[in-house]
């Protein structure tokens, strides 16, 4: 059967602002089975990358249950959770400002194994740097190069060095790939998906380009404003889109084939304020397919075809229409 | 009054002809472009040697990573290349038949935003933030036409309508838009004074894929009205697909290969170019797997005797690293700048 | 919209390529520090003052010299025998400005280092953790804010005496408010950067991140802040010795000289000039130098 690694239960994180409360992540749930990659899509504003720390605790969730390895790691304390950390690791978005520009390649692959303490010896502790490094790929001269001096896809595999220093289980890559050239994205994508074959790892990865999550994840989870919006395995996302903002999604991805005439879904408007909102459908002011229902209560997750759960009233059963909605 | 009205209308006509009386097919030609920056620490070479034509209402599409030259080269048409350190070592730049490198400030200050207008990345440091955006944009209008400040806040508002802002946000603050807003009142800014030729540089990078679809739908349209030529700088080969009518791909401050859309996209030359495609997910195909580009971006600091690409090349020979390859011309359009040509039976994989 | 040249924005490529130098950020400071000439030469200035302040020990002989008596050299005009003149005790005037250098340059650079040190842990708690903590000592050193510092420095120096020890810890305590305010800005600016959320992701202590990460990376403003406290400590010290509260006779403190010549300042100019192109030049170089960190620190002043 199927071995669950991760359970996140009704995620739920508020900021208090001067306006009122910010409802960035407003229950969320999802499981992840080990070894596998969920992709968590979405633009600015959805709530993604909050969802990421928040599962990390690196923010303190406001309700809502994390459950890692069969273990309710949501109110461990916090030398407890430090320790659960050996576990669970993050790859930032951006390789610029996540490395201390004070310290060395090696000082920051080695951060993790010192601070741990999960070695002692100063040479094994070398040795160790040295492994992963090669492992993702860099060479052994930049072992005493300072950040600035390396360009960004470097920079990116010393992130992921860090990130791996510790043999994580489960690592949440946060936009690993936003920030870099088109050549070098593919490069860290390939080693990406290599570690995880090598090392057996499961991953959340978090971005808003949908090609890439494409290439990436099992399955895909669409956030907007806070909520979980379609949750299917991939190829089922990608073949037959329900939620109107996830075909919205896929048809404003610009496609680079110039003999395929696209069907562009224009969504009107802007996101709203993720503050204060009412008790309606979040993208109902937006959606081009609304009826009544969709203004008065927010549309709970449901699963409408096996594995393929949507938060959506379907009013016009826009989904048979729209098979092939938007994208071909 | 009525006087005024009219001799306002003359002034309101749609073309370049208006602005100079060109009517050359080019309304830009770039011959043999060299930047560098000097700066204490070392020289880079930033352009090294770019030819560009663009035709009247065409839409050109430069396309390159980041440290390519391609800003670096745009600014240099307006003449906003810093210097120091910025040094336009040779070349020729021909707007609307003027030779921009002969132009007095003057004369510059009346080509920019008159008959080059350029429109930034990040829209949140293009706008003032103190001025209304009406305001903003009649001042461009009043900069360059002789109009009353009555006459060009009517302009103005027009402009936002044609950009999809109701007129009635004129009175607004730039930061009461939110971030596409704020880019289609930069396109507004932009295209008040019917600009000849407009570059937009990465126009839509820093916004999310929804609007950016918005966006473009917008600057699609807009240019079917308008009739100005544009350059579209972007690193989004699906950006180029959608909107470009000609592409030129840039590596190390050369152009490697440049044609029509069909012939770059379908048709692709030069191994760079086709290293960008297969760095691509493909997003109709999941499980085909990425190629990319081996080796790193590379050092604008270092000058090369042959072929820039060639660390990176999977095709290179000994012969590419001898001198900097000729141009291969492979129709009216398509030239390639590649080596492995000279051999009449090699060909890249990707295409015809 | 502006057409000029500041709206070009992203030469980021640029600076990319440039930072492809083998250099840890020390180097790279002082090869940024080496380029402003006025820096430079306060340098040198002030490495020729602290070599006088050492030597002189050396050249002359304290007893005598520094703070005997001589009643027959009394006042003498500057010769060549003694270029600044003796004093009203016969003691030659070059010798002890010289050797006053050593109470200036003392003062200045161990007040300041207390001043630096506590209001640092102090700016960088509070600054850290935000919340009840921050408010709580905040309070505090806006209570001793609202004091003059002179005030304090007065009032802690009349408790418990004038002496050379006291003056030192007088003037540091009192600017130590100061300093807690300008770390803890600095130190908020960097607690929101990625890399310190990056060190607390991989399980790093809050210790460990503090002086680790935030510190080093917060220094630049605080070390800035220093430098001009050195210049305004001399000051001070010598304004409080001139008051008669500051280093007690006979130690040669410029400022305590100054005081002994006012009475002469008619008839013998010479006396307070001495001293006062002694504290103008140290104080001027300091300055120098502070403006050149500040320059050398200041990422935006990079070309």
């Amino acid at each position: 059967m199927c071995d669950v690694l991760l359970e996140v239960q009704d995620l739920k994180k508020f900021f208090k602002t001067s306006k009122g409360m910010l409802h960035a992540v407003d229950g969320v749930s999802f499981t992840i089975e080990r070894g596998k990659t969920l992709g968590i899509v979405g633009e600015s504003g959805c709530g993604k990358t909050t969802t990421g720390r928040a599962i990390l605790r690196l923010v303190e969730p406001t309700s809502g249950k994390i459950v890692f390895e069969g273990k309710d790691i949501s109110k461990l304390r916090k030398r407890e959770m430090r320790k659960q950390r050996q576990n669970m690791q993050l790859i930032f978005q951006d390789p610029f400002s996540s490395l201390d520009p004070r310290k060395t390649v090696s000082q920051l692959i080695r951060e993790p194994i010192v601070v741990n303490k999960l070695i002692r010896d100063k040479r094994l502790i070398e040795a160790r740097v040295k492994e992963l490094m090669e492992l993702v790929g860099m060479a052994e001269r930049f072992y005493n190069s300072y950040p600035h001096e390396l360009d960004g896809g470097r920079r990116q595999r010393i992130g992921i060095a860090r990130a791996l220093a510790i043999n994580p289980k489960f690592i949440v890559c946060d936009e690993p790939v936003s920030a870099l050239d088109v050549s070098i994205q593919a490069q860290i994508l390939n080693l990406l998906k290599e570690l995880q074959h090598k090392l057996k790892l499961t991953y959340i990865f978090i971005t808003h380009d949908l090609s890439v999550v494409n290439y990436f994840a099992d399955e895909i989870a669409v956030m907007y404003l806070g909520k979980l919006v379609e949750k299917a395995p991939t190829e089922e996302i990608f073949a037959h889109p329900i939620h109107p903002y996830t075909q919205a999604l896929l048809s404003a991805i610009p496609n680079t084939d110039i003999d395929i005439k696209m069907e562009r879904i224009l969504i009107k408007g802007e996101v709203s304020s993720p503050v204060n909102l009412p008790d309606a459908c979040r993208f109902a002011k937006r959606c081009n397919y609304t009826s009544e229902i969709c203004e008065k209560k927010d549309p709970e997750l449901r699963e409408i075809f096996p594995q393929h759960f949507v938060a959506c009233y379907c009013p016009h059963n826009h989904y048979c229409k729209n098979a092939d909605g938007g994208i071909k | 009054m009525r006087l005024l009205e009219r001799c306002a209308n003359d002034a309101i006509s749609t073309n370049s002809e208006r602005n100079t009386g060109f009517e050359g097919e080019n309304v830009l030609e770039v011959k043999d472009l060299r930047i560098r920056y000097e700066t204490e620490d070392a020289v880079v070479y930033a352009v090294n040697g770019v030819n560009l034509t663009l035709k009247r209402q065409c839409t050109l599409g430069l396309v390159g990573e980041t440290g390519a030259g391609k800003t670096t080269t745009v600014l240099s048409l307006l003449r906003l290349v810093p210097s120091p350190p910025g040094v336009i070592a040779s070349g020729e730049i021909i707007v609307n038949g003027r030779n921009v490198m002969q132009m007095s400030s003057r004369e510059l200050q009346q080509m920019r935003g008159n008959e080059i207008a350029m429109i930034f990345q990040d829209p949140m440091t293009s706008l003032n933030p103190v001025m209304r955006v009406g305001d903003q944009i009649a001042e461009s209008i009043r900069k360059h036409e002789k109009v009353s400040k009555k006459e060009s806040l009517e302009r103005a508002k027009e402009t936002l309508l044609k950009v999809g802002i109701t007129a009635d946000r004129a009175n607004d603050y730039p930061h009461q838009f939110s971030g596409g807003m704020k880019q289609r009142v930069v396109i507004a800014i932009a295209l008040a004074c019917n600009p000849t030729i407009l570059i937009a540089d990465e126009p839509t990078t820093a916004l999310d894929v929804t609007i950016q679809a918005q966006v473009l739908e917008m600057m699609k349209a807009l240019k079917d009205e308008y009739k100005t030529a544009t350059i579209m700088i972007t690193h989004d080969l699906g950006i180029v697909a959608e909107t470009c009518d000609e592409v030129a791909v840039m590596y190390a401050g050369r152009i490697v290969e440049r044609g029509t859309l069909r012939e770059v996209f379908k048709e692709t030359k030069h191994p760079y170019t086709e290293g960008l495609f297969n760095s691509l997910p493909d997003i109709n195909d999941r499980k085909s797997e990425l190629r990319p580009i081996k080796g790193q971006t590379p050092d604008p600091m270092k000058t090369y005797p042959g072929c820039v690409f060639v660390e990176r090349c999977p095709y290179a020979v000994d012969a590419c690293f001898e001198g900097y390859p000729d141009e291969v011309q492979f129709s009216d359009t398509h030239y390639a700048a590649c080596k492995g040509y000279n051999d009449k039976s090699f060909h890249i994989m990707r295409g015809g | 919209m502006r057409y000029n040249k500041k709206s070009t924005a992203s030469l980021k490529s640029t600076n990319v390529a440039l930072q492809y130098r083998k250099q840890s950020r020390a180097n790279m400071l002082w090869r940024q520090f080496k380029k402003n000439k006025g820096a430079v030469s306060g340098l040198v200035l002030i490495v020729v003052i602290i070599l006088i302040a050492v030597a002189s020990n050396f050249i002359w002989d304290y007893d005598t010299q520094i703070t005997g008596m001589n009643s027959l050299e009394r006042l003498l005009s500057p010769s060549l025998s003694h270029p600044f003149g003796t004093d009203h005790m016969g003691r030659d005037v070059l010798a002890r400005v010289c050797y006053g250098a050593r109470y200036s340059l003392l003062i200045g650079f161990s007040a300041v280092s207390i001043s630096m040190i506590f209001g640092a842990i102090i700016g960088s708690i509070a600054g850290y953790y935000g919340g009840r903590v921050e408010s709580i000592i905040m309070r505090i050193v806006e209570l001793f804010l609202m004091i003059p510092a002179i005030l304090l420095v007065i009032i802690f120096v009349s408790v418990f005496g004038t002496s050379l020890l006291n003056l030192i810890i007088g003037l540091g305590a009192s600017t130590i408010p100061h300093f807690a305010r300008n770390a803890r800005a600095s130190v908020m600016t960097v607690r929101g950067s990625e890399f310190v959320e990056a060190a607390k992701a991989v399980g790093a202590s809050d210790l460990r991140i503090i002086f680790d990460h935030v510190l080093p990376n917060a220094f630049s403003p605080i070390l800035v802040q220093a430098t001009t406290r050195i210049a305004s400590c001399i000051i001070d010290a010598a304004a409080f010795s001139f008051l008669g509260l500051g280093v007690p006779a006979p130690l040669p403190e410029w400022g305590a000289m100054l005081a002994d010549a006012r009475q002469f300042l008619r008839d013998h100019p010479n006396l307070t000039v001495a001293p006062g192109v002694a504290i103008m030049l140290t104080v001027f170089a300091v300055n120098l130098i502070g403006d050149g960190l500040r320059d050398a620190l200041d990422p935006k002043l990079k070309k």
